[in-house]
């Protein structure tokens, strides 16, 4: 679905010919160093950054994307760090991310009508529903700020996951989460698929990439220098060389 | 549903209050409901959307000026009635949305320092459009507003200031219960969000741009019946009235009733109000010689503004709102061990007993 992508700062090319796919219910990983251009491509998928070359396309259209719009394609992101509305309690931030199934307007709730209160209802109820799978429904009043930020990831996952997405974008979902965090957030992941959602994951932790992905993108300095599923990435010379910087053993990365 | 009955006996217990207070009360409470107004929709745009507005005394004039013109001019037509007012005050309201607007597409690509730069041009731009269109405006000496005597139907001893109070605590009512169903709604959280992270709230489906702009306009129309309502008190408007100060002024009882909360716009619209004329009820108790009597005539009140406004800042950042909500808290939480104390003596008993 992206094809061609290339992106520079000024001089500095940030992403070169970058193509990917992410076929429907599959875990894409992507890897590289810092810097090699992962957040950037997150940023092209979702409008924040215009390529200067490439193309996208989301279920067979072209994709031209502007980030307010990309909710009601079906494509929700999460950020790095947790991203939350921190003036809103756990509840009203998972709400927010409903947005694409409010219906009263502006109009009805200027006046108070009855439509705004039934509209904000069923908001409340999925997002208390899409919080109770993720084991947080009793903590649905607090503020994000008074929770620990395991938890706070997590609510972040909530507000992406209640607007149904077809493609799920993860931005290091994993980041500052502890060992027990990860692999419940690597089952989650390896589930997702399996309610219609497929996943483009942005990670260093590399054990839940290697876990959770069926396919395995790997950038350097913006561009593509290997791809294909876990075992073959783990072997791939590559790779080592730019994790590593010289020519790798390969005992250090099969043990990652 | 909720909103409005409290507004409705909100709305009962102000006009009763009305036939208690002399005119001279009648006419404060007046002035401290036009300044809600105004105040109300200000909190919602700093407090609740984040965007800082120095401007609100021009949105306001723009909400004045067309009550005095189409008063004026109906009058002059032959054309009076109380229902001309209705009109006026609508076009005064149309007038302050359509500058918000315009205000307000350019606010919403500006942040902080920019933000508040853009306003204050506003601020200090619009009284000299008086000058600039003296033909029509009157340049700094203003225009009177034309209006008629309280309805036949109230008796013929109906105090005018009882009939402007009628009128301003109406507007401030209404806005009050439009400005709370709004922020029980959807968008009140999105104003919010908007405010706490303008990515994460994109990503979410939400068209920030808009919101912003969104935001500007209620609160200009606010401003505007503001505006509209300091016309009819006056029963003039000038630009002098609607000078910088006003702006600067609206936002110091935002912040120290409490930012972002419409009970904090009334705490600060009534501390506007009162204390210009509680320093001036306690100067005049005191002997002071008549140069620094004159000295502090008018200037007491802005400095004890603004003194309220750092300590404020410094000792309680939530406002009188937020002392008040902090006092309630405390109060469950004072009484709490006195009722468990009793309960645990009232255990204590049931234990010896059944020994």
């Amino acid at each position: 679905m992206l094809s061609g992508i290339g992106v520079r700062f000024g001089g500095l090319v940030a992403l070169d010919d970058v193509s990917l796919q992410v076929p429907d219910d599959t875990v894409v990983g992507i890897i590289g160093p810092n810097g090699a251009g992962k957040t950037t491509l997150f940023n092209v998928v979702c409008g924040f950054v215009r390529p200067q070359a490439g193309s996208m396309s989301w279920q067979g259209a072209p994709l031209r994307p502007k980030p307010q719009r990309l909710a009601r394609l079906g494509i929700a992101r999460t950020l790095q760090g947790d991203g939350l509305f921190a003036g809103l309690t756990v509840l009203e931030n998972v709400m927010v991310g409903a947005t694409r199934f409010a219906r009263a307007g502006f109009g009805q709730g200027l006046l108070g009508l009855p439509g705004s209160a039934r509209d904000e209802r069923a908001l409340r109820e999925q997002a208390l529903a899409c919080l109770d799978q993720l084991g947080m429904a009793d903590q649905a009043d607090r503020m994000p700020g008074s929770l620990p930020y395991p938890l706070r990831k997590r609510v972040g996952l909530a507000r992406a996951l209640v607007s149904r997405p077809k493609l799920l974008l993860l931005d290091e979902p994993a980041g500052g989460l502890g060992g027990e965090d990860v692999d419940e957030l690597a089952a989650l992941i390896r589930g997702l698929p399996g309610q219609g959602c497929a996943v483009l994951l942005v990670e260093h932790h590399m054990d839940l990439v290697m876990q959770v992905s069926e396919h395995i993108v790997v950038l350097d300095f913006g561009r593509v220098i290997a791809a294909g599923p876990p075992d073959k990435i783990r072997d791939d010379p590559a790779v080592a060389e730019a994790y590593l910087g010289t020519e790798a053993g390969e005992a250090s990365v099969s043990q990652p | 549903m909720r909103n409005l009955g409290i507004a409705a006996v909100s709305a009962a217990l102000l006009l009763a209050l009305t036939y208690l207070l002399d005119p001279f009360r009648d006419y404060q409470l007046a002035t401290a409901a036009a300044y809600l107004c105004a105040a109300a929709g200000l909190t919602v745009l700093i407090g609740v959307n984040g965007q800082l507005s120095l401007g609100h005394g021009a949105l306001m004039a723009f909400g004045a000026y067309p009550v005095a013109l189409v008063q004026n001019e109906l009058a002059d037509r032959g054309v009076s009635a109380q229902w001309t007012l209705a009109v006026s005050v609508l076009a005064g309201v149309a007038a302050a949305t359509a500058l918000g607007a315009v205000v307000g597409v350019a606010a919403a690509r500006l942040h902080g320092p920019y933000l508040a730069g853009l306003t204050l041009v506003v601020a200090v731009a619009v009284p000299s459009l008086a000058t600039l269109f003296g033909g029509v405006l009157h340049g700094d000496q203003g225009l009177s507003v034309y209006l008629l005597p309280p309805p036949a139907a109230l008796g013929p001893d109906f105090p005018f200031e009882r009939w402007q109070a009628w009128l301003a605590l109406a507007a401030a009512v209404l806005t009050m219960l439009l400005l709370a169903n709004l922020m029980r709604s959807r968008f009140g959280r999105t104003l919010r969000a908007v405010r706490d992270d303008e990515v994460a709230a994109r990503l979410a489906g939400i068209p920030v741009a808009r919101t912003r702009v969104l935001a500007f306009v209620v609160s200009a129309a606010c401003a505007g019946l503001s505006g509209a309502m300091f016309a009819i008190l006056a029963q003039s408007v000038s630009p002098s009235a609607f000078a910088l100060t006003l702006s600067l002024n609206l936002l110091l009882a935002v912040v120290v009733g409490g930012l972002g909360s419409l009970a904090g716009a009334v705490w600060g619209s009534l501390l506007l109000v009162l204390l210009p004329w509680l320093v001036d009820t306690f100067t005049a108790d005191l002997t002071l010689s008549p140069d620094l009597r004159q000295r502090l005539a008018g200037n007491l009140p802005l400095a004890i503004f603004g003194l309220l406004l750092v300590v404020v800042m410094i000792a309680a950042p939530g406002g009188v709102q937020g002392l008040l909500k902090g006092v309630l808290k405390h109060v469950p939480q004072v009484l709490a061990p006195a009722v468990r104390g009793r309960r645990r003596s009232a255990g204590g008993l049931d234990d010896r007993l059944q020994r």
